[in-house]
């Protein structure tokens, strides 16, 4: 139930039902059982448009916006405003397109082509867009999922000024800091069940965190102080060009040693990618040189930097990191099939990597019917969960992780950051790149902040705020952001 | 940024080749729902053609009365599809006292419909497999054709050089001229994908027509050319190296039935128990993670679109050295691209290649009965054959038809959803 002018927060892990429950309310798919009541009155959706007409609103968490067209072009599509004779009346759209957003807070340009904006623009275009469907119950899923620490705070904002417009809003997402902030009241969902609802004054973080993964979870990781060792990542001047020829990563320069983690900071597109394919060996090197794990890796193929002991976590799982229709056995000996137990000769032994199969997804408690099963077919986490167990389980000295727990679940992702705490006590080098804040500081014994191609740090994990470090992810440079004094704990 | 990113999936741009690929051979669903699925598919196949034969027959719809022309429709249908099954499997009703007769030549006769079917079918198993094989490594191996007649000349050239030797040495230096010939025609797309990029369908088809008419060009030499003729037809292939066939009954089964079994077998091997069969079946699925796992994508390219060829080389081989004996333009008769119809309807999968062989063999030897027998044309065959590949396509479609309750996930429209969550 969503009363007018509030933020009703739906909580829960990947897989809760969030979505599917917010996809009926939209008319995608259709209840089994049960009514919708919208103002009282029952109501049957029997698709978008149903929904769109009873004033329900929704801000999909993959855009469907028309890349090539302006932005006042799709806010109007589907009701464009004609003239007689059915031409299209530009200038009125264009006018109410920049009215509605000045209105609401949500600063849009409707000539902008929407292919050119960013992507917190491009989200607010969405919510324009419902808007002037005028919708009065806006649902967003997870909308914060793909924005920077500072878009979020923007978003939180607008979502505050349309609450005070007497919009109703219903924010899905599963990050529990978001919830607390804005939500007038939460309701917690597992496995498609209500488990709870709330008002944020009366539970904690934490306590929302064990309804919805139904047991205590630990919020944060806990991790003795580092002991770093010898220099096992040495990167200098590193230049990377990307497949237009323009530098991606710029004259980069930094270390990681033995037994310490180093987190990398930054919002997408900033270069991260290009430095980790880099060093894996996946894309050219300019200029510079990579010393992995003892020896120079500036030229080495992926398998030969593989083999040189690095585990690599790709930041793509389902492109770069799993054959989504091999099965979760092969999946599990991806970068191990050619060497023993797995091959002897040019043939394979089904038999041991069926055995290793079985073993990794007890260990790594992965959630599948059988190692025959097709990778492709598991949840997000359960495949992240395939790559950590294959990576982890090999014998490295340097891992090298990009954005391990995104799109993850609490408990999958408490889970994966306890492994590599593990891993760094047993005396690895681990490198991670990160584009969420939490993360971040979870992890790192040591933080950089990456943007544009150029890196800041890495200092010690306590010099900076996470304020100063989402403002140097957008780009502030270290003079605008001082250094916090007396280094006291973020 | 440019475009919408997700958090979760790369966004799909379009369908490539590779979709539709893995599309057919993902293991979408169990054998028997496959085998079921076939099944129907060639009942409906069947059905359908039935009205084209009914239509082709001015007696139906002259007939002086309904009853009438109902009866003349159903014996042309009933004649041709009986003509159909008898010249696939063999006559049942004489097929027993054929064989009870104790005349060994009376005997033979009565299994020389399935000797047909066989021999029909040994080349199909080879392009099947050469194709499904390109599948499983994303590879569209159009240039079957191409990789027939490179493999035919080189098998007909080495067989009608040799002269003198025993067979053990001749038919395998026969046959292994015909898979390098077939191997170096996959090759050249091969290297060209890994080091250009360009495209296997472009060049495969381009090389088809090389070896189109580098046939004609070969077989108007002294080398190739018969003495004393006139028309492009080769030297006539040494007895020791040919593939074996019966002796002393009027049958064409020859050995290279068994060979397509053997190379059959070894394909399943080679793609489900070594290395180099992983490393296939990865980069066919996502050529993306396999190099970041390690995996000399190019090199597989090249390997796999070689070894597809050299399978294609073989049904050339196999043509000339067991059913021609010579060769000639047109020897490969469209085998190539019919490959890829088998390794459609096969799956991919090379027990399904040779399963869907022997149906299209059964197939093509009956249709030669069927029109001996009716007026029914043998073009009649390739309707059914496009109607079972149109059938096996759309799933659905055929579920649709006969209620058959869909699994989980398989036979909806492709409609693309995340993977997280």
């Amino acid at each position: 139930m969503v009363e007018p002018g509030e933020v009703h927060v739906l909580l829960g892990e990947n897989g809760a039902g969030k979505s599917t429950l917010m996809n009926i309310l939209y008319g995608l798919y259709h209840p089994d059982e049960g009514e919708i009541l919208v103002n009282g009155k029952p109501v049957k959706f029997d698709s978008p448009s149903d929904a769109i007409a009873m004033g329900i609103g929704m801000v999909h968490q993959h855009f469907m916006l028309i890349p090539v067209f302006t932005v006042a072009e799709n806010v109007t599509l589907g009701l464009e405003l004609t003239r007689p004779l059915g031409f299209l009346d530009r200038r009125r759209a264009r006018k109410e397109v920049d009215q509605l957003g000045r209105e609401f807070g949500l600063p849009v340009d409707p000539d902008a082509l929407v292919e050119t904006l960013s992507v917190g623009a491009q989200q607010r275009v969405e919510i324009v867009k419902a808007l002037y469907r005028r919708a009065g119950v806006l649902i967003l899923d997870e909308p914060t999922a793909v924005l920077t620490p500072q878009e979020t705070d923007e978003l939180l904002g607008v979502m505050g000024s349309l609450k005070r417009a007497g919009r109703s809003l219903v924010f899905i997402t599963h990050k529990l800091k978001e919830a607390m902030q804005v939500a007038d009241r939460i309701t917690v969902l597992r496995g498609g069940r209500v488990v709870g609802s709330t008002l944020p004054g009366e539970s904690t973080e934490a306590e929302l965190a064990a309804m919805m993964v139904g047991r205590a979870i630990r919020l944060g990781v806990d991790r003795p102080p580092s002991k770093p060792g010898a220099v096992v990542l040495d990167v200098e001047g590193l230049t990377v060009r990307n497949a237009h020829g323009q530098v991606a990563v710029d004259d980069l320069s930094f270390q990681v040693r033995a037994g310490e983690i180093v987190t990398v900071a930054g919002v997408q597109g900033n270069g991260q990618t290009e430095l980790i394919r880099a060093i894996m060996g996946l894309d050219q090197v300019s200029s510079g040189r990579i010393t992995a794990a003892g020896r120079d890796v500036t030229t080495s193929s992926p398998r030969e930097t593989l083999a040189s002991g690095v585990g690599h976590v790709p930041e793509d799982r389902v492109r770069d990191g799993l054959v989504g229709d091999l099965s979760v056995a092969e999946n599990l000996v991806l970068d191990m099939y050619y060497m023993p137990p797995f091959a002897r000769g040019p043939m394979l032994q089904p038999d041991e990597i069926q055995r290793s199969a079985l073993q990794r997804i007890k260990e790594y408690d992965i959630r599948t019917p059988s190692p025959q099963t097709s990778v492709g077919t598991l949840s997000g986490g359960n495949q992240q969960r395939v790559i950590v167990a294959r990576e982890f389980s090999r014998p490295v000295s340097l891992m090298i992780a990009a954005q391990p727990t995104r799109g993850l679940d609490v408990g999958s992702i408490e889970y994966i950051h306890e492994r590599i705490v593990q891993l760094r006590d047993q005396g690895d080098a681990v490198l991670i790149v990160s584009s969420d804040l939490d993360e971040v500081f979870a992890l790192g014994d040591r933080i950089a902040v990456m943007f544009q191609g150029r890196m800041e740090g890495p200092f010690e994990s306590d010099a900076y705020t996470r304020e100063q470090v989402g403002l140097m992810m957008a780009g502030s440079s270290l003079e605008a952001a001082p250094a916090k004094g007396g280094g006291d704990s973020a | 940024m440019s475009e919408p990113t997700s958090t979760q999936q790369t966004p799909r741009r379009g369908v490539s080749a590779r979709d539709v690929i893995q599309r057919v051979i993902a293991p979408e669903s169990t054998t028997w729902n496959t085998v079921l699925i076939v099944a129907l598919a060639f009942f409906t196949a069947l059905v359908l053609s039935a009205i084209f034969i009914v239509g082709s027959d001015p007696n139906v719809i002259q007939a002086p009365d309904l009853p009438t022309g109902l009866n003349v429709a159903w014996l042309d249908i009933s004649g041709a599809y009986g003509g159909l099954l008898s010249g696939a499997l063999g006559n049942p009703s004489t097929f027993l006292s054929k064989v009870g007769s104790g005349n060994a030549k009376t005997v033979a006769s009565a299994f020389y419909p399935l000797s047909e079917t066989l021999v029909a079918a040994a080349p199909l198993v080879f392009t099947g497999l050469s194709v499904a094989l390109g599948f499983r490594a994303g590879l569209f191996n159009i240039g079957g054709e191409g990789q027939v007649i490179a493999g035919g000349l080189a098998a007909g050239f080495v067989g009608f050089s040799l002269h003198g030797l025993t067979g053990f040495v001749e038919l395998p230096l026969a046959l292994l001229a015909g898979f390098v010939a077939g191997a170096f025609w996959g090759f050249v797309p091969g290297l060209l994908k890994s080091r250009t990029g360009a495209h296997e369908v472009i060049t495969t088809i381009m090389l088809n027509y090389v070896a189109i008419y580098l046939t004609y060009y070969f077989l108007s030499t002294k080398v190739f050319q018969r003495p004393g003729r006139s028309d492009p037809i080769s030297k006539i292939v040494d007895s020791a190296a040919s593939l074996p066939s019966l002796e002393g009954v009027n049958l064409r089964v020859h050995a290279g039935v068994i060979l397509a079994v053997l190379v059959a077998i070894a394909v399943y091997f080679l793609l489900w128990r070594t290395t180099l069969g992983f490393e296939f079946r990865a980069v066919g699925a996502n050529p993306d993670a396999s190099r970041a796992a390690g995996i000399g994508v190019g090199r597989v390219v090249v390997l796999a679109m070689s070894l597809a060829g050299g399978l294609a080389g073989l049904a050339g081989a196999n043509i000339i050295l067991g059913v021609n004996y010579s060769v000639s333009p047109g020897f490969s008769s469209s085998l190539g691209f019919d490959g890829i119809t088998v390794a459609l309807l096969g799956r991919g999968n090379p027990a399904g290649v040779v399963a869907a062989a022997l149906l299209f063999g059964g197939l093509r030897a009956g249709a030669v009965q069927m029109q001996a027998a009716t007026s029914t044309p043998v073009d009649l065959v390739q309707v059914i054959e496009a109607l079972v590949i149109m059938f096996v396509a759309a799933p659905t479609l055929v579920r649709e038809i006969y209620h058959i309750r869909a699994q989980r996930g398989v036979g909806a429209p492709a409609v693309s959803t995340g993977w997280g969550s």
